[in-house]
């Protein structure tokens, strides 16, 4: 399970950086949303991945075993990095169609290089 | 009393919020209602910060005798809830930045608030992301405010429309979205650690950990530092800066002026707490040198205002980090006053540059030295778009202060002494006391190289610009009679006036002012204290009985 989820992590990862170089703003779009989400799977793979845990820990036990529970801090960090990164998401689309709605190009220099 | 004295730590945040979501609620056509509500909110910030300057200062010991004060969000102890601190140096930070908010406040409402935006509600909640950022303790807290800020100055950015702006607003945003997420990538991994987020308890858990973990947590906190880095606009990270704030609306890039310090806030704050990585700094000594140059070849290359400016941003964030880098522990009280003079400094020069602006040139053969048309390569005609409009619109109303031609020129010469660091004003002071320090040191013996290249590069930066400034000032306010004068407006005018009396009044307070740095400086460099009130079983106690009356 650890070597799929590093191997997606990364892929995700390298396949944000390599659209985040290129000269359009779409695809520097999609490298930021990519990146985001390997950094999300990273924060998530943080709180060490178990499978059949629960976060919450039963209150009225006399006494608890952390290491049957899953940490639920990364849980949390992930959540919130989601809901912020989906905000300013919406906000660069925003800007990426004004920028081509005034230079009527989508190169992320607001005009075609000379070829 | 006391027990309300507490609850100050949570005005910062909160009453930004709380104005700032207000605001959205009433109708743009009450622009009395809005403009009041802004001003209000920033007045009680800044009397906020100023309390809470006074209470952890010697003077008021009975409240926080260490001059930490804890404030726990939701009153859960501090390594498992979210808590705010607030030490000396935050005191100092957020009575600086609602100087700077409530000054640009004032004189945006001149003539740049033109209703349709929520340009209002925008400036609260970044001036909340700089409140929060300053007196949180917890890392994932931290990013959250990054965040806050950033979004709101992606929004106060775009503000004037126009392809260039628009342009380099993305640019902007790109960029910081991209240090976002290694922010975030930092965070996760200290946290996959050390197991806590919170900076106090990190703190101690760092120096216990094994030595195979040690290097993952170093990997994580050399994450984190490229993330501030680059909000801090250092080299090479720092390309986004020039024009991101030279195409600014003056009132915006008058409030950015505090967003670099945030970043180096951050650095300060955790390599204090963190005692260990000497070599991250020894890094940022080249690394602020690399910015110092960068800033002043960019300085002595532009030929507009707003952009010599910017770059003269970057040659400050470049004097600090060099200094930060030098590892004297006794400089850091020189580096705190020169960072709040370079505020200030870099705030007033872009209010006034906002102005200078408006010095329309009438005959158009003489157009061309003036308009920003002419600075390639990144110039507005390089891109073959059209000037953004900054909405000077023809109707000035209000009341127009006399000899408008002769306060810019003032005001120009005041901003060009403190950036440059020339007596009488205080840019002078920071600069002396930095090299003083400097040359005190024992370090001179020891690594004489590194020290003298800082000493000289701090020499250079202030004759660059002065070369670069005065032969900006002569094109705008020497050359041509066929300049019109603009009519300034009392309100635009005065926080000018009050910014330039303001820094004339800390050089004069040279000495209080840097006695209480100096007592901010030695307790980051004995973060025992800190550390010591934030985990202690006392804060929790506090908080048990506040949750039970």
């Amino acid at each position: 399970m650890e070597v799929v989820y590093a191997l997606a992590t990364g892929i995700l990862a390298g396949a944000g950086v390599w659209l985040l170089l290129r000269p359009r703003t779409f695809q520097v779009l999609m490298g930021l949303t990519l990146f985001s989400y390997a950094t999300n799977l990273f924060i998530f793979g943080m709180g060490r991945l178990a499978v059949h845990r629960v976060p919450m820990i039963d209150g009225g036990a006399a006494s608890v075993d952390p290491a049957l529970y899953a940490d639920p801090v990364p849980q949390a960090l992930t959540l919130t990095a989601i809901v912020i990164g989906f905000a300013t998401t919406a906000l660069f689309l925003v800007v990426l169609l004004a920028l081509r709605g005034l230079t009527g190009t989508d190169h992320v220099d607001g005009r075609e290089p000379e070829a | 009393m006391n027990a309300i004295l507490r609850h100050l730590i949570v005005l910062p945040v909160v009453v930004p919020l709380v104005a700032g979501a207000v605001m959205f609620f009433v109708p743009e056509a009450r622009r009395t209602a809005r403009v009041a509500l802004a001003a209000a909110s920033m007045l009680m910030q800044l009397a906020v910060a100023a309390g809470l300057v006074y209470l952890t200062s010697d003077a008021a010991p009975f409240i926080w005798p260490e001059g930490v004060g804890v404030y726990a969000i939701g009153g859960w102890p501090a390594p498992f809830g979210i808590v705010l601190v607030v030490d000396r140096l935050s005191a100092v930070m957020l009575t600086l930045g609602a100087v700077v908010a409530l000054s640009t406040l004032a004189y945006s409402v001149a003539r740049w608030d033109k209703p349709g935006q929520p340009f209002h509600s925008l400036f609260q909640f970044m001036t909340m992301g700089l409140n929060g950022a300053f007196l949180t303790g917890d890392l994932f807290n931290l990013f959250v405010f990054f965040e806050i800020l950033l979004a709101a100055s992606y929004g106060l950015l775009l503000r004037g429309g126009g392809a260039l702006r628009v342009k380099l607003s993305l640019h902007y945003i790109t960029v910081n979205l991209i240090a976002s997420a290694l922010f975030l990538l930092g965070v996760a991994l200290i946290y996959g650690v050390a197991g806590t987020l919170n900076m106090a308890d990190l703190s101690g858990r760092a120096a216990a950990l094994a030595a195979g973990d040690r290097a993952l947590l170093d990997a994580g906190a050399a994450i984190l530092v490229i993330a501030f880095l680059t909000k801090a606009a250092s080299w090479p990270l720092n390309f986004w800066l020039p024009g991101a704030y030279s195409v600014a609306l003056a009132p915006v890039a008058a409030a950015f002026a505090m967003m670099t310090k945030v970043g180096f806030y951050a650095l300060l704050r955790l390599g204090t707490l963190t005692q260990e990585y000497e070599t991250l700094y020894g890094a940022l000594l080249y690394i602020g040198l690399a910015t110092l140059a960068s800033g002043m070849i960019g300085m002595l290359a532009s030929i507009h205002l707003a952009r010599a400016i910017a770059y003269s941003v970057l040659v400050s964030m470049g004097i600090l980090l060099a200094a930060l880098g030098l590892r004297i522990e006794a400089l850091t009280t020189s580096i705190l006053f020169y960072l709040i003079i370079s505020v200030l400094t870099t705030c007033t020069f872009f209010m006034l540059s906002g102005m200078t602006d408006r010095t329309r040139v009438t005959d158009p053969a003489d157009a061309a030295p003036d308009s920003v048309a002419e600075q390639a390569p990144t110039g507005y005609s390089a891109y073959g778009i059209k000037q953004p409009s900054t909405y000077a619109s023809g109707e000035d109303v209000g009341i127009a202060i006399p000899a408008a031609r002769a306060f810019l020129g003032m005001g120009f010469v005041c901003c060009v002494l403190l950036v440059s660091g020339l007596p009488p004003l205080p840019g002078f002071i920071a600069k002396f006391a930095l090299l003083a320090t400097v040359l005190r040191s024992p370090s001179v013996h020891d690594a004489p190289v590194s020290t003298w290249i800082v000493c000289a590069a701090l020499v250079l930066s202030g004759f660059v610009s002065i070369i670069a400034l005065s032969r900006i000032g002569m094109r705008l306010f020497w050359s041509p009679a066929a300049r019109t004068t603009p009519r300034l407006r009392l309100l635009e005018a005065t926080p000018i006036a009050a910014l330039i009396l303001l820094c004339a009044g800390l050089a004069v307070a040279a000495d209080p002012v840097t006695r209480y740095l100096e007592r901010a400086a030695r307790s980051l460099h004995h973060p025992d204290t800190y550390i010591h009130a934030v985990l202690s079983r006392d804060t929790r106690r506090e908080q048990a009985r506040g949750r039970k009356p």
